[in-house]
């Protein structure tokens, strides 16, 4: 038997997966060893929101049932993960980090609930976000900030920093996050583990709460890129009830992992490295493009000018489909309303007063302005032509590379409070991830090296569908590092 | 073009979108939204400088079409699950304050 510590709890799932079908570990002691450890290391990273303990203890007993009637199937039969707070589960709390959303209950579960469900994982809990997936440092949640395991006076990333920092801190094996800027890959960057967001529409959205619709995306954090690969595996496919969810056969991405990139062309956009880049994180950057020269692959810069402009696109046109999405919160329908007031325009304007947060108050001012007469036509639409020029600049570029290859976020965890009252500065937090998500891209960051003692992420970018092109990748480059057994001392 | 794009907003603005969005803002929240809102719109110059003349908007980056289902009755959420999550409800619907009058 395997000791039920933070050392069970800090394999990767896959590893998890060979102990239960051997019989030497059960899903239920598995479970309980992770309860312990969330039970011990929350108060200092608070990557929870909510914590379901009986309905995980019952999952886990339903695995190993399934599993003892030799019906235990799939990469996470038996798992303990964490989903992000912005993914509907039935019967459980759904805040996404708002307190407009305090006592709402979702009547159904989000899509790839049901696939984590159907797949036998068993969840842990709802993972801290900033408040509806708004931020880049899990300030912004209105449960309180989530820290870094690695150092907890910094921050873990965000918007997805609790399902990251959950992975990071041995509090689950897989998580699952949203990312319509970079709020998986930042946040694994930072807490130094593996965060992909896939092409938009390969994992339907049927059930997250939406924030900016046409670059929300749903996707895996995990220990290796064989667990993003097995998780991506298990919530991919093809669901009708999102009309923008592509119609794909099922794929089996592990299948991609093939450890072998020589040949390939790897192309290295100088814009990425920004002014503001830390040295540690571009000494760490230019290692990583050695080791990736050393494994076969051929690298060449490579110049992809309207970089520059992607920052001010997407926050265009984020704020602006966040505002529409955010009109829904009305103090009628769910969630916290005020209702001690006059008449109905004034449960209106209290309940969203009281019920949304600065950063969330901001963004939806700013798209309102930019979707507003007079100004719709230099705002929005300038926004989104210059995003039809972005991605045929990509499309450009993919005609003579497999995949691209950048920093994932050009500092480490900045210290918690640094960026709070300078909303810019958080924005530029996301200046290496926002072009993925305008393009609608696939991408992967996984650890790349250390600076001043923390985690920094290495990017790699796709084609749309070329999913497996990068797991491919960033497998291979992981298997020649040890950057991904780093853990934090915590 | 109502004003020049790098000005700043003026206090009324910000109440006019606010008002727009349904936020009742504070004076103290006016204020901070100005200035913040006004370094927000200066990253957004940049794109003035793009040549877009005759690029067509991108709304989705994937092809988006409009699927019918087919016109058959389906199950759908439990009313129940619904209407326990509304402030107000009476009679199996969700129970608001009357807007016109």
């Amino acid at each position: 038997m395997v000791n039920a510590g933070s050392e069970l709890t800090g394999i990767t799932a896959h590893e998890a997966q060979d102990l239960l079908s051997s019989g030497q570990v059960s899903s239920v002691e598995l479970t309980e060893a992770v309860l312990k450890r969330v039970e011990e290391i929350e108060p200092q990273v608070h990557s929870y929101i909510t914590v379901t303990q009986d309905r995980a203890l019952d999952a886990a007993r339903a695995a190993d049932e399934a599993r003892a009637d030799g019906k235990a199937e799939g990469p996470l039969a038996g798992i303990p993960v964490m989903v992000k707070d912005n993914l509907s589960t039935e019967g459980v709390a759904t805040t996404a980090g708002s307190r407009m959303l305090l006592g709402y209950t979702p009547p159904y579960d989000a899509y790839v609930v049901e696939q984590f469900r159907s797949g036998g994982a068993v969840i842990v809990g709802k993972g801290n976000l900033d408040e509806f997936a708004m931020g880049s440092s899990t300030e912004h949640s209105a449960f309180g900030a989530t820290r870094n395991p690695w150092d907890t006076d910094r921050v873990p990333g965000g918007s997805s920093g609790g399902p990251a920092a959950g992975v990071a801190a041995n509090e689950c094996f897989v998580s699952l996050g949203s990312d319509t800027g970079g709020s998986i890959r930042q946040p694994a960057a930072l807490c130094g583990i593996v965060g992909m967001k896939p092409t938009y529409g390969l994992v339907s959205r049927y059930g997250l709460i939406a924030f900016g619709s046409s670059l929300d995306q749903i996707g895996p954090f995990s220990r290796d890129v064989r667990d993003a690969a097995d998780t991506l595996s298990v919530i991919s496919g093809h669901d009708k009830r999102d009309s923008t969810s592509l119609d794909t056969p099922a794929q089996d991405f592990t299948s991609s992992l093939t450890g072998d990139i020589s040949g390939m062309k790897l192309g290295v956009p100088r814009e990425y490295l920004v002014d503001g880049m830390e040295s540690g994180v571009k000494a760490a950057f230019e290692k990583s493009l050695e080791t990736l020269e050393g494994l076969g692959a051929t690298l060449e810069e490579v110049s992809l000018p309207l970089t520059d402009q992607a920052l001010a696109v997407y926050y265009i046109i984020a704020p602006s489909e966040a505002s529409a999405n955010l009109a829904r919160y009305d103090g009628f329908k769910y969630g916290n309303a005020v209702n001690d007031v006059p008449t109905a325009w004034d449960v209106m304007d209290q309940t969203r007063e009281q019920g949304f947060g600065a950063e969330v108050k901001r963004r939806i001012l700013i798209g309102a302005y930019a979707l507003s007469a007079g100004y719709y036509d230099a705002y929005y639409k300038k926004a989104q032509q210059v995003r039809t020029l972005i991605r045929q600049e990509f499309a450009a570029t993919f005609e003579n590379f497999d995949a691209l290859v950048t920093p994932t976020s050009p500092t480490v965890a900045f210290k918690a409070g640094d960026r709070m009252d300078d909303p810019v500065a958080m924005y530029l937090s996301d200046v290496c991830t926002i072009p993925v998500n305008i393009a609608g891209l696939p991408a992967i960051s996984v650890p790349g090296g250390i600076s001043e003692d923390l985690p920094v992420g290495l990017q790699f970018i796709g084609p749309q569908m070329g999913d497996g092109t990068v797991l491919r990748v960033a497998h291979a480059y992981e298997q020649a590092t040890e950057w991904h057994r780093l853990k934090p001392g915590i | 073009m109502d004003r020049f794009l790098a000005d700043e907003l003026t206090a009324d603005e910000v109440r006019h979108i606010a008002a727009l969005t349904r936020l009742g803002l504070t004076d103290d929240e006016i204020e901070t939204m100005r200035g913040q809102l006004s370094s927000i719109l200066k990253v957004f110059e940049s794109l003035q400088q793009v040549d877009t003349e005759g690029v067509e908007p991108t709304g989705h980056t994937t092809e988006v079409r409009t699927v019918l289902r087919a016109d058959s009755a389906q199950e759908s959420l439990e009313r129940e699950g619904i209407l326990k999550n509304a402030p107000d409800s009476e009679a199996g619907y969700v129970k608001v304050r009357p807007i016109l009058g």
